[in-house]
């Protein structure tokens, strides 16, 4: 892996006459997480997007960089709120998809050690169809690891998964992504508070910053500072959606 | 209710009422024969149907390979290019305002009695069954999918091969379903319009000689030969589907 560099957006995005977000600045440092939380709709999925350099349909007047000046597409892994796992395809054919799509050899053995770290060592030739919610969404970041780029994007990849599944999946997250830019878009307080090194409040006015706590993440769930955290992010987000 | 049982139901009921309808009607032969007779007709002229039935299913199996080859190759040309569908798409519809059948005569004028008018009829009524159903499929991958293919740096074409295609294979197997029952009846058509030879030929040859036991004889052989078709394309279908599923 490259070094993973830091990544600056400033700009607005219009969809036809209507204004999506006005002109915002998002600062994502380099080899940490940064989590933008906010409501639905209100562009943060856009952001992420852009970034990746997906179809948005918007019109973005602004820029996207890096910290080190290299283009940002192809360096980026992507991570979505449903596990886009192919059906036909068994654990270890989902895992190395990358290769496969780029027409390169691959690194099946990589790829077995992976999937076995990740937990998912006797599932490695089973289809998604025959896993858990929870299986799938490991295999997903098993994928997500095994492209093994320098940013990551994550939109609402835990969202789908019940409670518990989701505090274990954000722990194997941040364990295993340590060292890598991490943009993480949610709609959950809670989230924010436990994984964000900078954590970004975002509604269809703009952005602000709020300040986390000293403790670095991941922050335990259950940790008093991040608790009285979470409950300001939603404080925030309620003041926000009342305005 | 298991299939052997109600296979036999489904067939020994229809076959009891016919019996019965024609005992207790009186009517004759060259009006309706009973299934009995027919069964007779069959066996009598055994290599008579058999040699004609060959001819219908080359017609139908080439109609099909064909149809189906065309047809998947438009839908991929349609779902890669925005230039081909803004052209060709229009010409798609306007060609299925047409009916087919009235095609037959004037395909038979051009190519003549032999086989390959015959094998135009099928083509052109599976062709657009075919190249819609996949198209569909191609055209409606998730999302999602393309844009984690598009992060992981896929070009269009592995795009195309490795998540477009497999994921529109159920669409292309429905198509396909469809395309196995509607061949058989190109080529019939086909045969009626004029033939040296075919199933359809064999059923104007025996209603213009009264020979209405062998004209029955051959109609259930038509069946028969539709009914396994759509087994065997379904079941090809069905593995299809499984491996991309």
């Amino acid at each position: 892996m490259t070094p993973a560099p830091s990544i600056c957006l400033t700009g607005t995005a219009h969809f036809g006459a209507h204004q999506l977000f006005p002109p915002v600045q998002l600062e994502i440092d380099a080899g940490t997480w940064s989590c933008l939380l906010g409501p639905s709709g209100c562009g943060k999925t856009t952001i992420l997007r852009l970034i990746a350099g997906l179809e948005t349909g918007v019109d973005f007047q602004g820029q996207i960089r890096a910290g080190d000046g290299q283009p940002i597409p192809g360096r980026v892994a992507y991570m979505a709120q449903t596990d886009l796992l192919l059906p036909w395809l068994d654990v270890l054919g989902n895992v190395t998809l990358g290769a496969r799509l780029r027409g390169a050899p691959a690194d099946t053995a990589a790829a077995k050690d992976l999937i076995a770290r990740l937990g998912l060592g006797p599932h490695v030739h089973k289809r998604p169809s025959q896993l858990s919610g929870g299986q799938r969404q490991r295999v997903a970041l098993a994928r997500t690891l095994m492209e093994d780029r320098p940013v990551v994007l994550l939109d609402e990849p835990f969202s789908a998964l019940d409670a518990r599944r989701r505090a274990d999946m954000q722990e194997l997250a941040a364990e295993t992504l340590t060292g890598r830019t991490v943009l993480l878009v949610t709609h959950d307080p809670g989230e924010a508070a436990r994984l964000g090194d900078r954590v970004f409040l975002m509604d269809e006015r703009g952005m602000v910053e709020a300040v986390p706590p000293a403790v670095s993440a991941i922050r335990g769930a259950d940790d008093p500072d991040t608790l009285a955290f979470q409950g300001r992010l939603l404080a925030a987000l309620r003041a926000q959606s009342a305005a | 209710m298991s299939g052997a049982l109600r296979v036999v139901l489904a067939l020994a009921v229809p076959l009891a009422l016919w019996q019965a309808l024609v005992s207790l009607g009186g009517l004759p032969p060259f009006i309706l024969p009973g299934p009995v007779r027919v069964l007779e007709a069959l066996w009598s002229n055994r290599g008579l149907i058999a040699w004609h039935a060959g001819i219908t299913l080359t017609e139908v199996l080439a109609g099909l390979f064909l149809g189906a080859g065309l047809g998947i190759l438009t839908a991929i040309l349609l779902a890669v290019s925005p230039m081909a569908r803004y052209i060709v798409r229009p010409a798609l519809i306007v060609t299925q305002s047409l009916p087919v059948f009235a095609l037959a005569p004037i395909l038979t004028l051009w190519m003549g009695y032999g086989i390959w008018s015959k094998i135009v009829m099928a083509v052109l009524i599976i062709y657009f069954p075919v190249a819609s159903s996949f198209f569909d499929g191609l055209m409606r991958t998730p999302p999602g999918w393309l844009d984690l293919g598009r992060t992981m740096g896929a070009s269009p074409a592995r795009l195309l091969w490795r998540i477009r295609v497999p994921a529109a294979i159920p669409s292309l197997a429905s198509g396909l379903r469809l395309a196995a029952v509607y061949a058989p009846i190109g080529a019939v058509i086909g045969e009626w319009v004029g033939a040296a030879g075919g199933l359809g030929y064999l059923m104007l040859l025996a209603n213009g000689r009264v020979k209405i036991d062998l004209m029955f004889a051959t109609l259930l052989v038509l069946a028969l030969l539709t009914l396994l078709l759509h087994r065997a394309v379904g079941w090809a279908c069905d593995r299809l589907v499984a491996r991309t599923d």
